[in-house]
């Protein structure tokens, strides 16, 4: 029966493709490609403005809206130096976190490290905002009882707290690429730039960052993507600062399709990230 | 020739996409027209089970705490099932009920003429409603649950947005909305605003009373001169605010925590609050108050229509009524839930028969560009502007 199946798809060899390729393809364009085209077009229609339903004329109006208010440039400027920032930050505590893990820890430690860096990862993403809640609050939050005596105060809810929340909850997203990446990296490199003369900052700047770079960009578009989405954190420990993501919740069920034109803005931003990475070339080495 | 492909598939996928969203329903209301919905005319018998969209606290069945239940029993005795959602805000409960997938709602008057207008709801029979007779006459027949004589809800309950404060830090006690528009401040920084762009009304009403040149006579009813005035009020306020709370756990752990001690609140977070130990107290300030009278609508599309009138009948029981009201902290909307209550000062407390007392509350309502104070010589402005001009507000 099996046997009978096979040779009849081994003779029909575009069916056999077809079949194999039905159900991505299904997934890929009517699911995926399908949702966001849906978007797209939400995002040229407008509301009735007393019962806020949709109505299907094509208008120019949310992008004029997003362009000409002030406020929501703003918004989109906060939202682009919290995502750089926090991509910025993971990556410098990521690489000396992933070299000690890749090449100096013995074997033993390394594969306790991973699962430690691993770990955080299963913990729900509110459980770990709201511990930062507690963490940040002024005057009586962890971090002003604990190092208040020497000086040093929370920033408090707002553009620094979720700055430090984000890059708490992404670090591990950028550890593991810039780990896998060193471990690629073999040591005798490290050795023939030490032997021929090469201090340790150049050997960094000359050996190491050129062979780390993809991975440094593969997690960074983890780190900036997520960020550039994200509003949970800024609703709990962002105070009165709001992101990209809380100006969509903010309008969806108020009005949908200026939700959809925002929606728009970090797509473009990562449609122009991803192109930029593209002429590095780092994306053929990943 | 490969990126050809890709751009071929794209534009099949938008034009599917195109093509599928043009499928939906199309709306054939006007833009002032009401959509003529039918109402029920008798019961039959219950589906089985009832959807209900409702504010946090509305619907308990022992869940969150074992002796707050007033769902289990009306299951038992009717068979329908109560599935709840809980809706976050009265924008929220709109978008669910447009989805049809729902019963009835317990809508806010914010809320509540969106619906009648869209066609979300339809008109209520109160005949099928015994429990509707012993409801508060002045609650009955109001311009946020019925339109042309015609009711379209049950009258849940009402409360008051009160100003909550810290007692042991801010001193002397607040007793104007001034405390939470002053520039000055002491408590600059620390001070908390509703977010929701119907705390709009909360900075008109306070303009309504401190400038009369302005001429506000109804904090629903702003003209574009009147709103420009509250908008630049908040505008004002934004640097004194520490957070602005829309989910009524978080207001309650910043009170705990001190992060905001001053601002407006609902009774129900003075009493979760209190009960962690905060010193913290609500009052009416002298220029009265924005408040909530909800009611219990129906969906024109209701699968469960027997279930829903069976559950809107219960829930403006007294039972349940007083259950509600006591657990939510707010005024019962049923004259005899006063007798039931376990605390029989609740009604006294909330002011449940106290007419004098609601004189000054301005219940939410959903600004349109008729001006709901009767005035017809200018154009309000209408509730989505309200929503722009506070997301605006909110992410400058």
């Amino acid at each position: 029966m099996l046997k009978s199946i096979s040779t009849w798809f081994h003779n029909r060899p575009r069916v056999r493709l077809a079949a194999l390729l039905v159900a991505p393809l299904f997934w890929l364009v009517v699911a995926y490609l399908g949702a966001l085209a849906s978007l797209l077009v939400t995002a040229f229609y407008t509301i009735n403005t007393f019962t806020g339903n949709v109505i299907r004329t094509f208008n120019l109006g949310n992008f004029q809206e997003l362009f000409t208010n002030p406020s929501y440039r703003n918004v989109v400027v906060r939202t682009l130096g919290i995502a750089l920032s926090v991509t910025i930050i993971c990556t410098l505590l990521a690489l000396p976190m992933a070299f000690f893990m890749a090449k100096i820890a013995k074997p033993r430690t390394q594969k306790v490290l991973v699962a430690l860096v691993l770990t955080p990862l299963w913990a729900s993403y509110l459980v770990k905002i709201y511990a930062w809640r507690t963490m940040l609050e002024p005057n009586s939050g962890v971090i002003d009882w604990l190092l208040g005596p020497i000086g040093i105060h929370s920033p408090g809810f707002g553009f620094a707290g979720i700055i430090i929340g984000l890059s708490y909850l992404w670090l591990p997203y950028m550890i593991l690429p810039i780990y896998a990446g060193f471990e690629r990296l073999p040591n005798s490199l490290l050795d023939a730039s030490g032997d021929l003369g090469a201090k340790n900052l150049y050997t960094l700047r000359r050996v190491v960052l050129p062979i780390l770079f993809p991975s440094i960009v593969a997690g960074s578009m983890f780190t900036f993507s997520l960020s550039l989405g994200d509003y949970i954190t800024a609703t709990i420990i962002g105070g009165k600062l709001q992101m990209l993501g809380n100006v969509v919740y903010q309008n969806y069920s108020l009005n949908l399709p200026f939700a959809a034109t925002m929606s728009m803005v970090p797509i473009a931003i990562m449609g122009i990230y991803l192109w930029a990475v593209r002429r590095t070339g780092a994306l053929t080495s990943l | 020739m490969r990126n050809k492909r890709l751009f071929q598939a794209l534009s099949v996928a938008s034009a599917a996409a195109l093509v599928l969203s043009g499928c939906g329903s199309s709306d054939s209301t006007s833009d002032s027209g009401l959509p003529k919905v039918e109402m029920m005319k008798e019961l039959g018998a219950g589906e089985g089970q009832v959807n209900v969209v409702a504010w946090a606290g509305y619907v308990e069945n022992g869940s969150t705490d074992p002796k707050v239940d007033w769902v289990t029993g009306f299951e038992k005795e009717t068979g329908c099932k109560v599935n709840v959602k809980v809706g976050a805000s009265s924008d929220d409960m709109v978008a669910l009920m447009k989805t049809g997938e729902y019963d009835v709602v317990s809508a806010s008057g914010d809320a509540s003429l969106r619906l009648i207008y869209g066609g979300d709801v339809a008109p209520v029979n109160t005949d099928l409603v015994p429990n509707y007779a012993d409801i508060f006459a002045n609650l009955k027949m109001q311009p946020w649950n019925s339109v042309d004589g015609v009711a379209y809800g049950i009258p849940h309950g009402r409360g008051a947005n009160l100003l909550a404060y810290r007692t042991d830090i801010v001193k002397p006690a607040p007793t104007s909305w001034g405390a939470v528009f002053d520039a000055n401040s002491p408590y600059a920084g620390k001070i908390t605003a509703y977010d929701s762009p119907i705390y709009i009304a909360d900075a008109a009403l306070y303009l309504m009373k401190t400038k009369p040149e302005l001429g506000i006579k109804y904090p629903y009813a702003l003209d574009q001169t009147q709103f420009d005035a509250a908008m630049e009020l908040l505008k004002q306020q934004k640097p004194l605010i520490s957070e602005y709370w829309g989910d009524y756990l978080k207001h309650v752990a910043g009170l705990k925590a001190g992060t905001t001690v001053l601002g407006t609140t609902w009774q129900v977070n003075i009493n979760l609050a209190k009960g962690e130990g905060t010193k913290v107290e609500g009052i009416k300030p002298v220029e009265g108050a924005t408040g909530w009278s909800d009611t219990w609508m129906i969906s024109s599309k209701a699968k469960n229509p027997n279930c829903a009138y069976l559950w809107m009948n219960h829930i403006a029981s007294p039972e349940a009524n007083a259950g509600v009201a006591e657990w939510f902290g707010e005024a019962p909307s049923n004259a005899k839930s006063c007798e039931l209550t376990a605390d029989k000062n609740h009604c006294a407390t909330f002011h449940a028969s106290d007419d004098a007392y609601w004189t000054d509350v301005y219940y939410w309502n959903t600004a349109t560009e008729k001006c709901l104070d009767g005035r017809t010589d200018v154009k309000c402005v209408p509730y989505s502007e309200w929503a722009t001009a506070w997301s605006s507000l909110r992410n400058s």
